[in-house]
């Protein structure tokens, strides 16, 4: 089956700028015949292309909300990252009510899931000498793991993403008190991010992803913030920790799981960074790496409508008031003994390599050095690959020619030039 | 023709410079990740590479890697011009470190990074005289 992204590009909007290839952390973006295009087996659907391109050219692709309608009952499964969203608002319970109120029958809280998920990644931590184990939350990260990391996918923590939990759980239960067939039942993940969207497509850890639809924050905000206007709360919420809901931000997942020697990064290129020292070997101390691809963790994902910070600061502010309930929340035991490991591995998807033959790739890239040695190395993009060494990849590959480069061209043409005035002289 | 090899790649280390320490084994680890070498193998070269590049840095007044490849072998040379290990075994041992405390500041000195490099490479030599340098060779076999 062929893979899914939800980042794309908007042909119409593209101008060819360049701006986004320098951010891609994977090089998938090449500039050809002016127009952006995203090499698919690169691309990890972290948005920072989203992030970048001034014309919005880059979009994410995520479903309607008019998509809930295909199932007789609904499931709303809001990210915590959506709690932050909202200028006036008194409670995260209004929040929840608010998704009853724009047409879902039930609301199921991932930040539950995320309660589940801390016991169990606890569990494993306890019972493993593999370290560090990495977090297998951000969907970005782990598809970078496997394309840009592959020897550290037996790193990541065998362990389900909140989502996933979230939407198991929230199907079984609500099958189990209303009586009603599994295929009745949808449920959609209230997105920050179009690597969730993603991984619900492509799952990680199993392969038919527990989730039905991914609606972006963004496309729910307007309806929802009419909606949590209205005082007639219906929902009982929240039903998670404030360590649940603490995984929107960054540095939320360490604290949940209560592990002294864990390291939490925030940033695609910071992790990345990261990840090249744990391959290094140079963290030996670290049991626990929780890589969240957007500045600020969740908060920052490409799909919210607040800036991070303000969310982050928000949601402080809800979480302190929930703090005032008593007894904090805590997961059954029911749900402390449910399996919730990985029912198949995460494949390596090696997107860097030049050829599935050794030797012929160590003559590819002998050749891209050399190509390398002749381009100018100013790494300006003009010709529509990242670097001056990309080009050379490209070169090597046949997707691209010398003449790509325009100081290549300029001196061409120079030398064509002088040739003309040479052969007019001559026959004068 | 084991001899002859398809990539020949040499890195400058720069004694002292912390900032580039470290550059030389990503452009070792991409190179290897682009051939397709299997994940296992790179992580140990990854790790053989760091810390031989590291001690160039901090041991010593400069020096190269080398990497030189063909589908068999993988090659990994650290050289540098001084100040040598006046003994080779006592540095050898796990633990041994005369790390400065600039280099201890930035966590190094465990005293691990040449028991480590043997432990990763199929085959390990170095070999060592005061006031010349030192030369590591580590062979890692590609089947
Ligand atoms: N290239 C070199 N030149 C001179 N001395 C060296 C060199 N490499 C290693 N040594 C000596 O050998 C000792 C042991 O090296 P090793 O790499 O095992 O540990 P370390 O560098 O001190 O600490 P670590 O590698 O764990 O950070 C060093 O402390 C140093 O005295
Ligand atoms: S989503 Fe990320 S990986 Fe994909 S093209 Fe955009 S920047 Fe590159
Ligand atoms: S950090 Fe969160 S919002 Fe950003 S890509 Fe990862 S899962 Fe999505
Ligand atoms: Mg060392």
């Amino acid at each position: 089956m062929q893979y899914f992204h939800s980042v794309t590009l908007d042909q119409t909007k593209c101008k060819g700028c360049t701006n986004c290839l320098r951010k891609c952390p994977t090089e998938a973006i090449r500039v050809r015949e002016g127009k952006a295009m995203i090499i698919p087996q690169r691309c990890i659907d972290c948005g920072e292309c989203i992030r970048t391109c001034p014309y919005h050219a880059k979009v994410a692709t995520t479903d309607d909300f008019a998509s809930i309608n295909k199932f007789q009952y609904r499931i709303a499964l809001p990210a915590p990252a959506l709690y932050g969203q909202f200028k006036s608002t008194q409670s995260i319970q209004q929040i929840l009510s608010g998704l009853l109120g724009v047409g879902f029958d039930e609301v199921y809280e991932v930040a539950r899931g995320a309660d589940v998920v801390s016991k169990a990644v606890a569990a494993k931590l306890g019972a493993t000498d593999n370290k560090p184990l990495i977090s297998s939350a951000c969907p970005a990260v782990v598809r970078l793991i496997q394309v840009r990391f592959p020897e550290l996918i037996g790193n990541i923590v065998d362990v389900l993403s909140p989502m996933e939990v979230a939407a198991k759980n929230a199907k079984e239960e609500f099958c189990e008190k209303h009586k009603v067939p599994v295929e009745s039942v949808g449920v959609f993940f209230i997105t920050p991010c179009p690597a969730k969207m993603t991984s619900v497509r492509n799952p990680i850890g199993l392969k038919k992803s527990y989730v039905d639809g991914a609606i972006s924050i963004v496309e729910i905000y307007g309806l929802l913030s009419a909606h949590m206007k209205r005082s007639d709360f219906t929902f009982g919420g929240p039903n998670a920790s404030l360590k649940g809901i603490g995984w929107a931000n960054s540095g939320g997942e360490i604290s949940a799981v209560g592990n002294s020697s864990a390291l939490a990064v925030d940033g695609i290129h910071e992790v990345i960074q990261v990840l090249e020292e744990i391959e290094n070997g140079k963290l030996p101390n670290l049991t626990y790496f929780e890589g969240l691809a957007c500045h600020g963790g969740c908060m920052g994902g490409p799909l919210t409508f607040e800036n991070a910070y303000v969310a982050k600061n928000r949601l402080r502010t809800l979480m302190a008031r929930a703090a005032e309930r008593e007894p904090e929340i805590q997961i059954t035991a029911k749900e402390e003994q449910q399996d919730i490991s990985f029912a198949q591995y995460i494949a390596e998807q090696p997107a860097m390599k030049l050829d599935e033959n050794i030797t012929k790739a160590m003559y590819m890239l002998e050749n891209i050095e050399r190509i390398t040695a002749e381009l100018p190395g100013m790494d300006c993009g003009s010709c529509g690959a990242p670097t001056c060494r990309a080009l050379a990849e490209d070169i090597v590959k046949g997707n691209a020619t010398e003449m790509d480069c325009v100081f290549r061209l300029k001196e061409r043409v120079k030398n064509l030039a002088q040739q003309m005035i040479d052969l007019s002289n001559m026959k004068k | 023709m084991a001899n002859e090899y398809i990539i020949r790649e040499k890195y400058l280390v720069i004694a002292n410079d912390f900032n580039a320490a470290g550059d030389a084994s990503a452009s070792i680890k991409t190179t290897l990740k682009k051939i397709g070498v299997n994940s296992a193998l790179v992580r140990r070269i990854s790790i053989a590479a760091y810390e031989a590049e590291l001690n160039i840095a901090i041991h010593s007044e400069g020096g190269e890697m080398v990497l030189l490849m063909n589908k068999e072998d993988i090659i990994l040379q650290a050289n540098d011009h001084g100040p040598g290990i006046p003994d080779v075994s006592l540095a050898m041992k796990e633990g041994y470190s005369t790390a400065p405390e600039t280099a201890r500041m930035l966590g190094f000195g465990a005293g691990m990074g040449l028991p480590n490099m043997k432990r990763c490479a199929s085959d390990f030599q170095i070999t060592s005289e005061v006031g010349k340098g030192t030369n590591i060779q580590m062979v890692f076999k590609v089947a």
